[in-house]
């Protein structure tokens, strides 16, 4: 039921107000809903959890609730924008399919609670990723409770009795001599409509009789007349229609009301503090960890696939680990598997780190993106290579993509996640016990046929990498449509020459001597890179390389890419020519 | 009387760039003899008359209007227009000339013309006509301006699931994109007939008033195969899937502050329009970078 109700005070739309029923935010489905002025996209996904942001693709303004509700994430209609429920973070650009959204691509999302039917939020919470709920006030409303002092009260003849009505910017009680016998919350739509809203008040909802909404109806007309009467007389407070636009949605922020900044937040650096939530053996020698965020009402941001995490550990340890997430996982998922040779990582990890620990990680940072253009991918895997290659086989599922997962281990006991893989069904397919030459078939079987539309991404041990890097070399596969993590460079790196680097953005130029790298130069220079493996395996580090010739010694970037000499891994990579341009 | 309309005239009195503009009007075989066209044109009231002997003229008020008819339009201007840009094409004598539709859009005239630029929507707004999904890269192409000011994108490169409709799969289609106007738009695309000329396909946008827009398409072709209602049909129902989209979109004018939205590498084209627009001082269907985004 919408009734016209003129603005009644502008300074009180910072509290809670329903926006839409539960019942109309069906999972799987997408409404848009409007509070004071903001226009509002309301979605609920599989896990039952319900988000509530402005109305707009961060991208080109249209409005998101016109788009699909995939269960996991929320579709935008005009460019297939994906924005991942709770986080709001923008998890894929289908424009450019090798890139990895930044992370500043991230929705406002709104402070959201769920009470007696109906879905509430608050305009005064409202900031960017990460922080819902948190700022915003404890959910306030006890449905029931008399208000001490009403905005307003008056009194309405109705079908031949007398109704008092008690009406503030929330909530329009009914009583008449027998008691209250409905009570109603308002939506503030903007100045020209507000929605009516039962609620049920020590009764189902169902127990309210309907006849009394229509009261409640002609209460607010009622009231709604005689503000006009005294903004005509210039008695009272001046009462601001806005323009006479009535229902015309496109109007845009209207004098007066408040309008969601649809911007997501400044991205910090800072690193996120989470909780060990889960620990367990999920294969011999590989413990799985799942970690939760520490205020539970805050949310992690979501990974893209591919993308992994840095755990810091004490006295300045820093491990990347790949993230198995797939689409709608609120919680973040790492194997590690435990290194004879470690140096100090995997073992503090499997020996130290236990269920309520806190651990610092950074934020989710993706060099291995996917590309999800593809009519069919191959993904194959080497024993703890499975993590990232885990969570793009969930994306491409959730897509209804075409793909196979191939999965090389030594026996039934290192298949780790297997209870994930398992909802892969037929298109995961685990070898086991094969030694370099049958692998070296399978590799060769899987890699016959390069073709439009194929891709092919592989991370595991550097003699398996390698045998796929030759096998589709020579299967014909262009370099462009192989793509390899892996865990560390299995070359030597040269560190004998000197050069010069030139800053473009800064203007500087500095010296890089013999057994330096150009990162370490950077950082005594105090020029911030971020970087991660720090030996050319995980690409954080990559700059553009404006002039010049790089000699690149990092396993990262594909042969096309080095030739094409426009980037440069800084942590590994040297000069060929007397100077690189930078562009830093 | 409605507040955004006063605004709106204000608004196209004080932008002396939108008003010198040749704005195209209504198509000329809609004009009959002795019939008046009566409309607004950046937020003014004009009315055309096509005279009985089949000269056009234009007023505003007691005001006459310039009139000039070219490429099977009517075109008129509130200021003091420089001559209409060229489209060489339409003189070719065996081109098919077509106005394959005039349809009203609630938006401003630029989020239009930047709509037709835009290539990374095909999968998802005209999908299985002009782009489908998985194939949804735009790749890297070249935008630039040419000595007449005009903007040129050229090398657009996008997978295209029917290139021609005996196609049973998709191929790299390339197209060429112009903006020799502000509230217009030319797309060049291989005919499938003649692989060495192109269609001409354009948008000629009448600004209505800051946020309603009537996009005139504009097809020159070759094509010796298609009907004149089959190819407005498919005109038709392409623009009729952006209509759902323009509408849709918030705010109406177009925000030339780059900050303004979220611009990626597939936007190129887009970044040079906005910043053309800026250069060129017009105010009329944007948002300029100095002014506030949101009111209140």
């Amino acid at each position: 039921m919408t009734v016209a109700l003129p603005a009644v005070d502008h300074t009180k739309n910072r509290g809670w107000y329903p926006v839409a029923a539960s019942d109309d935010a069906v999972a799987g489905h997408v409404v848009a809903g409007r509070l004071w002025g903001s226009d509002l996209v309301i979605w609920r996904d599989e896990n039952g959890t319900v988000n509530v942001w402005p109305d707009r693709c961060l991208h080109r303004g249209v409005r998101l609730s016109l788009g699909t509700n995939t269960g996991a994430e929320l579709v935008c209609r005009y460019h297939g924008w994906r924005y991942a429920s709770v986080a709001g973070s923008c998890t894929y650009i289908p424009a450019h399919p090798d890139n990895a959204p930044a992370q500043s691509m991230c929705t406002a999302v709104l402070p959201v609670h769920e009470q007696a039917g109906l879905v509430w939020t608050t305009l005064d919470g409202a900031r960017g990723s990460g922080a819902l709920g948190a700022s915003a006030e404890p959910f306030p409303l006890t449905l029931g409770e008399v208000d001490a002092l009403p905005l307003w009260a008056m009194t309405v003849n109705v079908g031949g009795g007398t109704i008092a009505a008690q009406l503030d910017d929330l909530r329009m009680k009914l009583s008449d001599a027998a008691g209250v016998d409905v009570e109603v919350v308002l939506q503030p739509v903007d100045p020209a409509v507000t929605i009516v809203r039962p609620v049920a008040v020590g009764a189902p909802v169902t127990g309210i009789d309907v006849s009394r909404l229509d009261v409640a109806a002609e209460v607010l007309a009622a009231f709604a007349r005689r503000r006009e009467s005294e903004s005509a007389s210039g008695v009272g407070s001046p009462v601001d229609r806005g323009d006479d636009g009535g229902d015309d949605r496109s109007a845009g922020p209207v004098a007066g009301y408040g309008q969601v900044v649809a911007q997501g937040p400044t991205v910090s650096t800072d690193l996120l503090e989470v909780e060990v939530a889960s620990k367990w053996e999920t294969a011999e020698g590989i413990m799985a960890f799942e970690f939760a965020p520490i205020d539970g009402t805050r949310a992690l941001p979501a990974p893209q696939p591919g993308a992994h995490i840095d755990v810091h550990m004490t006295e300045g340890l820093l491990r990347p680990y790949s993230l198995t997430n797939g689409p709608g996982d609120t919680v973040y998922r790492i194997g590690v598997k435990r290194e004879p040779e470690s140096r100090g990582g995997s073992a503090a990890m499997h020996d130290s780190v236990d269920v309520g620990d806190r651990l610092s990680i950074s934020r989710p940072r993706n060099t291995f993106p996917l590309r999800r253009d593809a009519d069919h991918t191959l993904l194959v895997a080497g024993g703890i290579g499975i993590t990232p290659l885990l969570a793009m086989a969930q994306a491409l599922a959730s897509m209804g993509a075409g793909f196979e997962l191939h999965y090389f281990v030594r026996g039934p006991d290192h298949v780790a996640f297997a209870e994930l893989i398992e909802t892969l069904g037929s298109r995961a397919v685990v070898h086991q016990g094969l030694d370099p030459s049958a692998t070296g078939e399978v590799l060769a079987s899987l890699l016959a046929e390069p073709g439009f539309g194929r891709q092919v991404y592989a991370c595991g041990p550097g003699p398996m990498l390698d045998a796929v890097r030759s096998v589709a070399e020579s299967a014909g596969w262009p370099d462009d449509t192989v793509h390899f993590e892996y865990f560390q460079n299995p070359n030597e790196i040269a560190l004998d020459s000197t050069f010069e680097i030139a800053l473009s953005r800064s203007a500087r130029t500095l010296a890089v001597p013999a057994g330096v790298t150009i990162l370490d130069v950077l950082r005594a220079n105090g020029v911030a890179v971020e970087a991660s493996c720090e030996q050319g395996a995980c690409g954080t580090c990559v700059v553009p390389l404006l002039d010049g010739r790089a000699d690149h010694q990092d396993v990262y970037l594909s042969e096309t890419q080095k030739a094409t000499q426009d980037r440069i891994a800084v942590c590994v990579s040297r000069a060929e020519t007397e100077r690189l341009v930078l562009e830093l | 009387m409605n507040s955004r309309s006063d605004d709106a005239t204000r608004r196209s009195v004080g932008d002396p760039v939108a008003r010198n503009l040749w704005h195209a009007i209504v198509a000329t075989p809609e004009l009959e003899p002795g019939r008046r066209y009566a409309t607004r044109l950046l937020g003014v009231p004009i009315e055309l008359t096509a005279e009985p002997q089949g000269a056009f003229s234009a007023r505003s008020g007691a005001q006459d209007l310039p009139v000039i008819e070219r490429y099977g339009y009517v075109w008129t201007s509130l200021g003091d227009p420089a001559p209409l840009f060229e489209i060489p094409e339409f003189d070719e004598p065996d081109r098919r000339i077509l106005n394959a539709g005039t349809l009203q859009v609630a938006t401003s005239a630029p989020r239009c013309v930047e709509n037709f630029l835009d290539m990374g929507h095909f999968p998802y707004v005209h999908t299985d006509l002009l782009g489908a999904e998985p194939h949804t890269e735009v790749r890297d192409y070249q935008v630039g301006t040419d000595a007449g000011g005009e903007i040129w994108a050229t090398e657009c490169i996008f997978y295209q699931p029917k290139a021609a409709a005996n196609a049973t799969e998709g191929q790299l289609t390339e197209y060429t994109y112009r903006v020799p106007h502000p509230y217009v738009a030319i797309l060049y695309k291989s005919c499938a007939e003649d692989p060495t000329r192109s269609d001409v396909i354009a948008l000629f946008l009448h600004p209505v008033d800051e946020e309603t827009s009537r996009a005139h398409n504009f097809l020159c072709m070759v094509d010796s195969v298609n009907t004149d209602s089959g190819m407005r049909h498919f005109q038709q129902l392409i623009f009729g899937q952006d209509k759902s989209i323009l509408e849709n979109q918030l705010p109406k004018r177009l925000p030339l502050d780059p900050r303004a939205e979220t611009p990626i590498r597939a936007d190129k084209s887009s970044i040079a329009y906005r910043r053309h627009l800026t250069e060129l001082g017009l105010q009329f269907g944007v948002i300029r970078s100095d002014e506030s985004l949101v009111a209140g």
